[in-house]
């Protein structure tokens, strides 16, 4: 019952979608304010459409519902509240209603914004949104239905299906299977929503960009409208990522946080193109430069939240033949297909309206140095969506299954890593418009020679490898650099308003959000790469069998064996848990407990690391086997990660910069004073 | 004379000898590395480095050296067997990719189409350092007058601090 009605708000919301495109078309094309205010409201009508089928199926989930499939095959009863209700987006057509639903969410919240300025984008900007949600919504409908229920036919045969089939009994298997247990875990829960978010936000630059090439309109507004969204997709994303970081580093026991999986640079990819959209838009507000390289990149990331959404979830990297087996396979990639020759098509359509207004006018200038951003930016995800897709492609044209593994994107994207720190170093020395090599060297020269003293004291403390030291040279280079503009900012606040320091600090980074967010952000990123130069660099790992009372040995640690325990938990698991006894430099510094759990319902074990994080180093210990009977002895693999902590506490850095960075300005008016006062610049310039 | 004979022959054999004892010395620490090569099984350190660079056969990229399944574990045991013959890492993992294919290689052997994983990222960075430079170039040719403002430009009136002056003496807060 609770199924069918769950079923029918979906498919009414999908209904009124498709109808909202059409009368969103229909009333640009007459120029008809009702027909564009009757799409408005078909726009605003999904989401409590949605959030109802939401509901619907979230009900079943907790109920236990287990005639449904999707909840038979993601939820069992020994699991608890909590994960019951977040196992909405636990399985494929689950995670697929989610998304629509966010996106009628934020699609719904851009409706109520006030239009006034922008009334000719509205008609497009609610069909760009309608047709991406009718696609996710039509796939739910048709494809992935979260309410199919199981059936046993008079013939004695089980069947899936919506409704009833004639003569057939309802099946409701005792228990479900259980949500994978890798998934119950708090960075699992709140990382796919936090994905989703980002992902699902850029389609509104995305459905503004494609308005703004529908109606020509080829002035920066919609990069204006819709700089927050882009701010706030790419907060959320880059969240995702670093939790999705986070729980691979707990979870899944390999001693890392980043393993170059398929899936994982599925997410990663729309992150990089939208980073240099981020970056490059920047340059079109202040110069009115790079019109159709801004749209090229919100229409390449829109393209691949697409994918990212379909091969995250789909198991469709693990093999083509999985492609070809799943229904949604080809859908998504029509879907894809088409979306891109549509939006390319219309840029190319309006390609001499988007000309680029002013010009470069140095090399070392703001600009010149973003498009060099880009260009390293392209380079990543060249780099990324090739490796990702070319062990298809082998299996396509060849048959022939290939990995591409860490060395070929450590040795790939190294190099490219590296210059961006380094221009993050160098970028924000150098003005828009004008710098020369005298002016940017001169102020260079201090923050260089800081960075050499950095290097110095690190060389001085024993580390030789090159790429090591380059790597901490840069990282200094970036948080001087960071840190002199800030104090420059102050400084001149002070001067002329005489504040006192912290009133200077809170009032210029309140009144410049982006400028000193993105400061923020650039801090975050040197502390996240501190992290990641430790732990790729500086990682040793050693294994051993050891009796009770034995110990191993690694750099400054010493573990212990002191004991191991083997039992039954009250939510279905077994566990075997070892007490490890660590001491540093000879001085115990406590007690670990790696442990594996084996998940009885779905038959997976877990391996959690006993985990000891200190700002230096982490020491990380898995239990990797056991003797089952006697528990004398047991296997250890124990990994120093140094620095890793820093990738952490960065991540969090970066967050707060972002959120500065996109926190509501109460003087909107600003920026429109300042669009104002260079336009009329502008005109003088074009007067003399 | 005789003596000198004896002498040159002498010198001879005693070089003769010392090579032979040289040569023996080698060969008998090349037996002893043998020998001690053999006798000391290989550590679970030692299995890991070669398992690390091979990939689980049945799962989906997982290195050998972490994967938790039965299956892996044996692998681990074979690679301890191999390494225990003397087998080298190289012909470790080409026994691998023999027996399960290239999957099991942590990067697509260089022939055939897997050059374009190889070649194609580098091709678009070629081409987009190419558009960046054109970009570039054209700029470098038309800014006569704007360079020599570039240049008259005072590095400590940086225009955005000015704005921001400017604009707190607009309005006072």
């Amino acid at each position: 019952m609770l199924a069918n009605f769950g079923f029918g708000a979906l498919l009414l919301a999908f209904v009124i979608s498709l109808y909202g495109i059409g009368a969103a078309i229909f009333g640009a094309r007459k120029n008809s304010l009702a027909w564009v205010e009757s799409a408005r409201a078909a726009m605003l009508l999904t989401f409590p459409l949605i959030t109802l089928t939401a509901l619907a199926l979230v009900t079943l989930l907790v109920r236990g519902d287990y005639q449904v499939q999707y909840v038979y095959n993601v939820t069992s009863s020994t699991m608890p509240l909590y994960l019951k209700i977040t196992a909405l987006w636990g399985g494929q057509a689950g995670s697929l209603l989610f998304w629509s639903w966010l996106l009628a969410a934020f699609a719904s919240a851009v409706m109520l914004r006030r239009w006034d300025r922008d009334r000719e984008f509205q008609p497009w900007v609610i069909a760009v949104s309608l047709v991406t949600l009718a696609f996710f919504l039509g796939m739910s409908v048709f494809l992935e239905n979260p309410f199919e229920r199981f059936w046993q036919t008079a013939g004695g045969q089980q069947v899936v299906a919506l409704f009833q089939p004639a003569g057939a009994l309802a099946v409701s298997p005792p228990d479900g299977r259980g949500l994978n247990p890798l998934l119950r875990h708090p960075g699992m829960i709140i990382h796919p929503p936090m994905l989703y978010l980002g992902f699902v936000s850029f389609v509104i630059p995305f459905a503004f960009g494609i308005a703004a090439l529908i109606t020509g309109r080829s002035d920066d507004r919609w990069i204006r409208v819709t700089r927050r969204w882009t701010l706030v997709a790419w907060l959320f994303l880059s969240l995702g990522l670093i939790l999705g970081s986070r729980w691979a580093y707990d979870v899944l026991g390999w001693g890392g946080y980043w393993a170059w999986d398929p899936v994982e640079i599925a997410a990663l990819n729309p992150w990089i193109s939208g980073t240099a959209f981020l970056h490059s838009v920047m340059i079109q507000e202040k110069k009115g430069m790079f019109k159709r390289w801004n749209m090229i990149l919100i229409i390449l990331t829109f393209l691949l939240v697409i994918l990212g959404t379909f091969l995250t979830r789909s198991g469709v990297l693990t093999s083509v033949h999985a492609f070809a087996q799943s229904a949604i396979g080809p859908l998504f990639f029509t879907f894809i297909a088409l979306s891109a020759a549509i939006s390319l098509g219309l840029l190319l359509w309006r390609w001499n309206e988007f000309r680029d207004e002013g010009q470069m006018t140095s090399l070392l200038s703001r600009e010149a140095l973003f498009l060099v951003n880009n260009l390293l930016f392209m380079g990543l995800l060249a780099v990324c969506f090739w490796g990702m897709i070319y062990p298809l492609i082998s299996e396509l044209f060849t048959g022939q299954k290939v990995t591409v593994g860490p060395p070929f994107y450590e040795r790939a994207t190294g190099p490219l890593w590296v210059a961006l720190l380094a221009l993050m170093g160098i970028a924000p020395l150098s003005a828009w418009g004008h710098s020369t090599a005298k002016t940017l060297g001169k102020a260079l020269w201090l923050p260089a020679l800081a960075s050499l003293a950095a290097v110095g004291a690190v060389f001085a403390s024993g580390v030789r490898s090159p790429w090591a030291l380059a790597g901490f040279g840069l990282v200094a280079l970036v948080v001087t650099v960071t840190l002199y503009d800030y104090i420059r900012g102050v400084r001149a606040r002070m001067r002329s308003t005489g504040e006192s320091p912290f009133v200077a600090l809170w009032r210029l980074v309140g009144r410049y959000r982006r400028r000193y967010g993105g400061y923020i952000v650039h801090l975050g990123v040197v502390m996240m790469a501190l992290g990641v130069i430790g732990i790729e660099m500086f990682q040793t790992e050693t294994q051993g069998t050891l009796q009770r009372g034995e110990s191993l040995r690694l750099g400054r640690y010493e573990v212990t064996f002191r004991s191991l325990a083997i039992f039954d938990t009250e939510d279905g698991r077994n566990v075997a848990r070892a007490v490890m006894a660590v001491s540093r430099d000879g001085q115990p510094v406590g007690e670990l407990y790696p442990r594996r759990d084996f998940y009885f319902d779905s038959g997976q074990p877990m391996t959690i690391p006993g985990l000891r994080s200190t700002m230096e180093d982490d020491v990380y210990i898995l239990l990797v086997d056991w003797e089952p009977i006697s528990t004398e002895n047991a296997t250890f693999k124990i990994y120093v990660n140094p620095l890793v902590n820093w990738l952490w506490l960065g991540g969090m850095v970066f967050i707060v910069g972002m959120m500065v960075a996109a926190w509501p300005s109460k003087e909107p008016e600003l920026d429109e004073r300042r669009a104002a006062r260079r336009a009329a610049v502008k005109v003088a310039a074009v007067g003399d | 004379m005789d003596k000198s004979v004896w002498s040159n022959q002498k010198r001879r054999a005693v070089w003769a000898a010392g090579w032979v004892l040289l040569l023996l010395m080698a060969a008998a620490w090349g037996a002893v590395g043998q020998v001690s090569a053999q006798s000391e099984p290989p550590t679970d350190d030692d299995v890991n480095a070669v398992a690390k660079e091979l990939y689980c056969p049945v799962c989906e990229n997982i290195p050998l050296d972490v994967c938790g399944t039965q299956a892996c574990a044996q692998w681990r045991d074979l690679i301890r067997e191999k390494l225990a013959e003397g087998w080298t890492r190289e012909q470790i993992e080409e026994y691998f990719a023999l027996h399960y294919g290239d999957r099991v290689l942590a990067e697509p052997p260089r022939r055939g189409l897997n050059w374009l994983v190889y070649v194609l990222p580098l091709a678009t960075l070629l081409v987009g350092g190419v558009i960046v430079a054109q970009t570039l170039r054209r700029t470098r040719r038309k800014p006569a007058a704007p360079a020599a403002a570039a240049a008259e430009v005072d590095p400590a009136a940086d225009p955005y601090l000015a704005e921001i002056e400017k604009e707190l003496r607009q309005r006072p807060e």
